[in-house]
This record gives structure tokens, sequence and C-alpha cells, in this order.
């Protein structure tokens, strides 16, 4: 389990990059239809937003990946003492 | 220590911090419930579906801020007590919530309405991100090790009643006042009201004494002095913050607003229920599966909270898809025979002139009832044009209403999707609780809650509804989001997570 664990971790460190890459190729792909009738549901603010929200998040996911290789959750702490 | 509190002690503390947490959630909830009245008063007449997507950002903004609201109110919660952190964020909460019922519409001051909206809709999600971390800690710090799931799950059924009681609220507020009304200024009521539900709480908060656990560390000379540098910059500390959020908060949040939030917007814009139908569906449902917040609680205390929690999202995963379409194609009155109708009625043909042009829009209506007991409305809106004619529009079927037995077997299927709600959320705050240590409880804690919950939960709507809006999607695709992020916390949970409950928190 802790191999899995480890191997998994480089699997969230790219996952976090691509999940950003996949966001922005959207929100560039749906602003730019204004000539469409979607025009009005896909602003730059809403797809700001998502953006703005998502980033730190997927750093976030990157930091644990990172963890998770390092083999730091292989031994979970079992008290809050241990913290 | 809390496993000496007298029980009659401990329901005291139960029930003083559930209401405030109640009337948060109430506060922050009616807006929701009302987004698409909002988008009319709030947007131009003409905006049509954009204004309910823009009204569902503010909404969305007010949970997007919720974990900046967990690092100041936790960090005060850690620093000055729980007790006197969350009177000041009822205190904002129900400020912010009476005046949105105060706001002039769109037509008399332009575009300062939805400002002043997402202003105030900002103040709701940052005390809202200080409330609930505070009531879940000061429960737990009260409660005996054995029945701290039991004792938090009190909390756990506030969200869940917050919305329940503003669904009730709205549905006989416009049941006294009749539609027109409520849509004109009725709306307003629910909020206002707020401000009688807060100055209860807030007498009944302010007679409650501070936590045991961090009385005991303040009189040792124990706090922290930096919550915020000792939750974050400490790895031991920060690592266990992501993995609660990603193994456990993100699947829980999307699972708790797709079975309450988006089933409620779904059934109301795209299966185009009737107003009250849609409603009173939702208000059986939590009705019902509200009780298992505590016995999942209470299970959890038995064996372990892991589990529950992922079987919870599992079953999400597994049914979102089938239970939708049911959701379709019960409501799908295109292709109903001629026999199946019993009366149609139509209303008068309205005409009305568009704005710098010489056509004119024309609205014929009818109400029709089948044999089976189910009604909707046909309406028809055709452009006549003084050189081309009549231009036949799409018809549209909406305000449908169910016959009894669609009634209650969508009943069953919201129940079956809140009572997946109970089995995420019931364990969910002594899971928190148990993470992390007394001193930095409240930051820590709090942090991963309202991200998973108000940033993936709460964004459910509104992404799920854009996605639906795809160019080539179908009114299930929406439904991708939900799925995709508890299928990764499912994953994450599964394999990072123990199930292991840690007895001792007074450290």
């Amino acid at each position: 389990m802790n191999t899995l664990k480890k191997f998994l971790g480089l699997f969230w460190m790219v996952l976090g990059p691509l999940t950003m890459t996949f966001l922005f190729i959207q929100a560039i792909d749906k602003v730019g239809l204004t000539h469409t009738d979607i025009e009005r549901t896909n602003t730059i603010l809403q797809w700001a937003i998502i953006l703005f929200v998502f980033l730190p998040i997927s750093l976030g996911l990157m930091i644990f990946g990172f963890y998770a290789w390092k083999g730091e959750y292989e031994n979970l702490p079992e008290s809050s003492e241990e913290l | 220590m809390s496993d000496n509190l007298p029980k009659n002690n401990i329901f005291k503390v139960i029930g003083a911090s559930s209401l405030g947490t109640l009337i948060e959630w109430y506060d922050f909830y009616i807006f929701g419930s009302l987004a698409v009245i909002i988008g009319h008063q709030l947007f131009p007449e003409d905006a049509g579906a954009s204004a309910l997507i823009n009204t569902l950002a503010i909404f969305a903004a007010g949970f997007i801020v919720r974990p900046f609201g967990a690092l100041v109110f936790g960090r005060l919660g850690d620093l000055i007590g729980r007790k006197y952190t969350f009177l000041l964020t009822l205190v904002l909460m129900g400020g912010s919530t009476f005046f949105i019922g105060l706001i002039p519409s769109y037509k008399s001051i332009g575009y300062a309405a939805p400002i002043l909206v997402l202003i105030l809709r900002l103040i709701q999600g940052l005390a809202l991100g200080g409330e609930y971390g505070g009531a879940a800690t000061y429960v737990a710090e009260h409660a005996p090790k054995n029945k701290r799931g039991f004792f938090t799950s009190w909390i756990q059924t506030t969200a869940t009643l917050g919305l329940f009681l503003s669904l009730g609220i709205i549905v006989i507020t416009k049941n006294i006042l009749g539609a027109e009304k409520f849509g004109d200024w009725g709306w307003r009521i629910p909020f206002l009201l707020s401000i009688v539900l807060v100055v209860v709480s807030i007498y009944i908060r302010m007679k409650m004494h501070e936590s045991p656990l961090f009385s005991k560390l303040k009189a040792e000379g124990n706090i922290s002095k930096n919550p915020i540098k000792e939750s974050f910059n400490n790895k031991a500390n920060f690592k266990m913050v992501l993995l609660a959020l990603f193994g456990a908060t993100m699947g829980q949040g999307v699972i708790w607003y797709t079975g309450q939030f988006y089933a409620q917007s779904f059934l109301e814009n795209t299966c185009k229920l009737d107003f009250n139908d849609s409603r009173y569906i939702l208000l059986w449902g939590i009705a019902f599966a509200t009780p298992f917040f505590v016995v999942f609680g209470a299970w959890s205390d038995k064996v372990g909270r892991k589990w529950i929690m992922l079987s919870g999202m599992l079953l999400g995963i597994l049914f979102y898809r089938p239970i939708y379409q049911i959701f379709l194609d019960d409501t799908d009155y295109t292709k109903i025979e001629q026999a199946d109708i019993l009366s149609a009625t139509p209303a008068p043909v309205t005409a009305v002139l568009m704005e710098n042009s010489t056509d004119s829009l024309r609205t014929v209506s009818t109400q029709v009832r089948l044999r089976n007991g189910a009604s909707f409305n046909k309406v028809q809106i055709d452009t006549v044009s003084a050189t081309k004619g009549i231009l036949l529009g799409k018809e549209i079927i909406k305000d449908k209403v169910l016959p009894t037995p669609v009634f209650w077997k969508f009943v069953g299927l919201i129940f079956f999707q809140i009572l997946l709600v109970t089995m995420v959320y019931g364990p969910i705050a002594a899971f928190l609780v148990e993470l992390f240590p007394t001193k930095i409880r409240y930051t820590s804690m709090s942090l991963p809650y309202h991200i998973g919950n108000g940033v993936f939960g709460g964004l459910v709507p509104f992404i799920a509804t854009l996605i639906a809006s795809f160019s080539g999607a179908t009114p299930l695709s929406g439904l991708w989001y939900p799925i995709g992020i508890a299928a990764l916390s499912l994953v994450i949970g599964t394999i990072y997570l123990s199930n292991k409950r840690d007895e001792k928190i007074n450290d």
C-alpha cells in the first residue's frame, strides 16, 4: 500500500497542472464563442472566477502529491499530539 | 473534563450552538433558493439565462470567500476563544442578510443592485466561514470521547435544517402573497425575517460559556500565538490539512450540494417543475432523511468515520446519472397522446411590442390537465412581423405539476440523495476535530472544510449549469463535475485516510 501511495503521488503532482491547462483551454475556447448563442453564459468574469479559485487548489494537489511521493503519508499520526 | 459534563448541560451546549448555526445556514441558503427571482430583480429583463448564471455566480461568490472567513475567524477563535468569535460571525451574517432584503432592484439603481448584493454576499460567506468550525469545535470539545460523532452530528443537521427552514419560509410566504406579489417584493420577507432569528440566537449564545479545553489551554498560557502560521507552516499539520481536503471534504462537499441544491435547481430549471412542487419534494426528502445525520454520526463512533463517508461518495458516483435520467424521463410531456388529456384551457393571448421595432411578441398559453393528475402550462411565444407575418417560436412546457405516484417517487429519489449527504456529512465534524490539536483546531479544520464545501460544493450549481449550457452538452452533462470530484476524493480517501479515531483531543 505504501508503494501505491508513493507512486500515486506522482500522478497527483501531474494532475494539478493538467487540470489547470484543461481549464485554461476551456476558458479560451468558451469565451471565444462570442458569435454563438452561448456567448452570454460564458463570460470572461465567470471563467476568471473558476480559474482564480482552482489555481491555488491545483497547487495544493501538487504539494499533496509531492508529500505522498516523499512518503509523508506512509505512517499517519495516530494522535494529534504527534502533529 | 468534558467526559464528566452533566447530560443536560451537553444538550444545552448542542442546542445553543446548533440554533445559531442553523440560522446562519438559513441566511446563507435563502439566496440560493430564490436565485431565479433574485436574478430577475438584479439584472436587465432581457438578460435571460445569463441572469440566472450571474445570480448563481454571486451565490457562488459567497461560497468562494468561505475559506478566507475560515482563516480570519479561525485565527480569532484560536486566539480569543470560540464563544466570542461565533457571536461575531452571527451578527455579520444576520446584518448582511437583512440588508440584502432592502437592496433596490436593477430597475431603480441599475448595476449598483448586483454590486451591493455581491458585497453583502461576500460578508455572508466570510461570516459562515468562521461560524461552522467554531460550532463544531465547541461541541466536540464538550463531548465525551466515545460520543463525539453522535454529539457533533447534531451540528451537522443544521445545514440541512437551515435549507429546510429557508424553503419552508419561502413556500409559506409565496402561498400567502401569491406568485405576482412574491416576485415583485415578497421575496424580500425571508431576508428581513432573519434579523428576528439572529436576535434570538445572540441572546441564547450570550449565555454560553467558553469551551472547557480552550479555557484550560488559556489558563495554562498555552494558546497559539499565531494559529495560521502553526497550521500551515508546520509540515506535519499542513499535510493533514491537504489530506482532509482531498480525501474527505472535497468529495463530501459535492455530494452535499448535488443532493440538496443541484437537485432543486435541476427540477426547477431543467425539468421545469412547478415552483411549489420542486420545493415540496425537497422539503419531504429533507424531513425523512435528516435523522440519519445522527444515525451515521453515532455509528461512526463505533465503526470509524472513514468507510461511512467514502460509501456515501461511492453511491453518489454510481447513482447520480440514473436518478437524474429518471427526473428527465418522468417530466417529459412532449409525447402526450390526445387521449391522455383531460382538459386544455387557453389563456387570453397577449402581445407586447418589441423595443426599437415594429414587430411584436405574441404569447399563446394553454393550461393542460392530464387524466393521471398531472398538469402543465404550454407556452408558445411567436414573433408577429409587419413584413414577414407570423414567425412561430419554440413551444415551452413549464410549471409542471406531477401526478401523486411520480411526486412520491421523486421524494424517494431526493431522500436517497440526502441519505448520501447524511453518510458523508454526519461523521465529518468529528473526523476533522480529531485530526488537529486544540490550540490550532479552529483554524486547521475550518480551512479544508470550507474549501471542500464552499468551493468544490458551492460551485456545483454554477459549474454544472455552465457545463450543461455548452454546445453539444446534454441536460445530464453537468453531473460529470460532482461525479468526477467525488471519484477523485474517493480514491484519495480510500488509499490515504486512516479509519482510526483519535480518542484524545484535549492536546
